[in-house]
């Protein structure tokens, strides 16, 4: 708890305003009732997940229930194949993050460690891959993931590999981005130690250097996975006839219906979505602001 | 749980300049390995890259200057050139600039809505105490870990026309008229809707940085200016401003790059577009075009205008920054 430490020390603007304890204790107030609003929808959307159809379906809607009911899951498991598409989307996130973890810390170290001729080109080129948007090449990405299909089937339209191919993607630059901070603040000295004690370079990086950037890694890791689990746009675009490749943004849309929409099933797939990300963004918050501050800072 | 979100920078630089410390281990391998090795290591993100994003990019520039549709799609006929035919029929489309209108004021709402709540409520925490505080930010995380797909149907669910909270309690207040409201019916509603949620899911991102570039400024630098006579307005505006401009600068442009390309957000809430298409945002809109209506020439265009505008946009942005940054 660091923050206890810390918390004696008044805040500073409340040094520098007027107005002394009425004021913060206004202030505090506010805060509480501020954070209760935020939370409110997440708040709502559980409740309603675990609410009985018939409280769910009224025009006299209650902040409360006294019979919750697990119904509403049990339908998103059974009318919808939820399970799979849950699993498909762990797949997905899963794979990404794996490739992702493997892939731009070996580029992260080649930028980092090595000297050759055109690096900060490269470096440019990675910062300006990541202002791209990546929506705009919905179409074009279409277009290639049909012949991709043509070729290796698993990699094209219908297929997860396909999302797992352009999520991967998207996720390097960033992931690269980050990773080279965490890959420079290795000292040089340990590198010129292992050669000492007759380490090659392969196994200095795998063994030494792999293992010192961890922090890294989880957090480039959790980054890349809830951009992969939470893509809808593409999930849609790929995924065209295919259903049971489905992933879960899709499948939560499946209870919207023209002759009434199932909310207590929407809000159970969304409770169950939403939670690997909370528990994951709890995992990183450290790193949050600071990954993504540094991509657009330099 | 330590709850609290620092954002203390995750890796820490070692002292001293880099660049010198790699020209002084240049001198055991020679140049030419490390090249060998850094191709070989740089390979496989390299390769996907340029596969995955740099082609792709090549070919919506490509595919815009071309008549593709269905019957080219499938390979019954030959693709014909057009040049800038597909621009000049947007240009001449009341549609296309309707959206364009649309996009430009939907973003525009949300990164002021995303930066007022944010400032706000970065200075409000710095008010507090830590339980308040702590409150505060484990509902900022809730709101920002939120799925775009979830956090859209909660927010469509609470404002539903029938069995939604708000039309409840609107009514409820004795707003007779809210009973029953349709909020997607009208474009302006349904387009305050999703900025709602926007705002809602992003303005963590702003209040947790503009919280950290507050924490770090010294006290003393305060403490001097409330010395020499300064009022607190003058202490905000002079002294706690101009350091904050930094971290003001990079959660406006991450503000202005999220909010310029929503997606999920419209698509769902407003079932793609909302009715008659009154809510199409340029994303939405060049996905229509494409595939449900198999203009993908005419939607790799519209891609190309949004990416354009997009660095123009934030291009702008930092210049103008810069101009005044350096005129203070």
């Amino acid at each position: 708890m660091t923050t206890a430490a810390r918390a004696p020390k008044r805040g500073l603007i409340g040094r520098v305003l007027p107005g002394k304890r009425p004021g913060r204790t206004l202030a505090e107030i506010a805060t509480v009732l501020v954070a209760a609003t935020i939370a409110f929808p997440l708040y709502w959307m559980v409740l309603t997940a675990f609410k009985p159809d018939g409280q769910i379906q009224s025009t006299d809607p209650r902040p409360w229930t006294f019979s919750p009911t697990l119904e509403n899951f049990r339908q998103v498991f059974t009318v919808d194949d939820f399970g799979r598409y849950f699993l498909n989307s762990v797949i997905v996130a899963g794979v990404v993050v794996l490739l992702s973890l493997v892939m731009s810390f070996l580029a992260a170290v080649a930028l980092t460690r090595f000297r050759f001729r055109g690096r900060t080109v490269l470096l440019i080129m990675i910062l300006v891959a990541q202002m791209v948007p990546v929506e705009a090449l919905t179409i074009p990405l279409f277009f290639l993931m049909r012949s991709v299909g043509s070729v290796a089937p698993w990699f094209g339209l219908n297929h997860l590999g396909s999302l797992i191919l352009v999520h991967l993607a998207f996720s390097l630059p960033f992931a690269i981005w980050m990773l080279r901070g965490f890959v420079a603040a290795v000292p040089v000295e340990l590198e010129e130690a292992a050669t000492l004690d007759g380490a090659g370079r392969f196994r200095f990086t795998w063994q030494v250097l792999f293992p010192l950037v961890a922090p890294g890694l989880v957090a480039m890791s959790v980054l890349s996975f809830i951009h992969a689990w939470n893509d809808f746009l593409f999930a849609k675009t790929f995924i065209i006839s295919a259903t049971e490749n489905q992933t879960l943004p899709l499948a939560i849309l499946v209870f919207f219906k023209p002759t009434g929409n199932g909310w207590g099933a929407i809000m159970a797939g969304s409770t169950l979505m939403t939670i690997p990300v909370l528990v994951f963004f709890v995992f990183v918050q450290r790193h949050l602001v600071s990954g993504i501050a540094g991509a657009v800072k330099a | 749980m330590t709850a609290e979100l620092t954002t203390e920078s995750g890796p820490r630089t070692p002292p001293g300049n880099p660049e010198t410390r790699h020209g002084r281990r240049r001198r055991r391998s020679g140049g030419n390995g490390q090249a060998r090795a850094a191709v070989l290591y740089l390979a496989p993100a390299g390769l996907l890259l340029i596969a995955v994003m740099a082609y792709p990019l090549y070919q919506l520039v490509q595919l815009s200057l071309y008549e593709y549709g269905q019957a080219q799609a499938s390979g019954g006929a030959p693709l014909e050139f057009l040049g800038v035919g597909n621009y000049a029929k947007l240009l001449g489309d009341s549609r296309f600039w309707m959206v364009l209108i649309n996009t430009c004021g939907f973003a525009a709402v949300c990164v002021l809505g995303s930066l007022t709540v944010g400032i706000a409520l970065a200075v409000l925490a710095s008010r507090v105490r830590w339980l308040p505080r702590t409150l505060l930010f484990l509902a900022a995380l809730g709101a920002w870990a939120t799925p775009a797909v979830a956090g859209s149907t909660v927010w469509l669910f609470l404002f539903d026309q029938n069995f939604g909270l708000v039309n409840e309690v609107l009514s409820g207040l004795g707003w007779q008229g809210m009973a029953g409201f349709s909020w997607t019916y009208d474009r302006f509603t349904a387009f305050g809707l999703v900025a709602g949620e926007v705002v809602w899911c992003s303005f963590p991102f702003v209040m947790v940085t503009m919280y950290a570039g507050i924490k770090a400024i010294p006290g003393e630098i305060v403490e001097a200016a409330s010395l020499d006579g300064a009022s607190a307005w003058r202490t905000a505006r002079s002294v706690l401003l101009p350091m904050l401009r930094p971290l003001l600068i990079i959660a406006t442009i991450q503000s202005i790059i999220w909010d310029f390309k929503i997606f999920t957000q419209i698509y769902v809430m407003t079932d793609g577009g909302g009715i008659a298409g009154q809510n199409l945002v340029l994303n939405v809109y060049a996905y229509q075009e494409a595939f449900a209506g198999s203009n993908y020439g005419l939607g790799s265009a519209i891609g190309v205008v949004m990416t354009g505008l997009l660095l123009l946009i934030t291009g702008i942005y930092l210049w103008a920054q810069r101009a005044t940054g350096e005129n203070t």
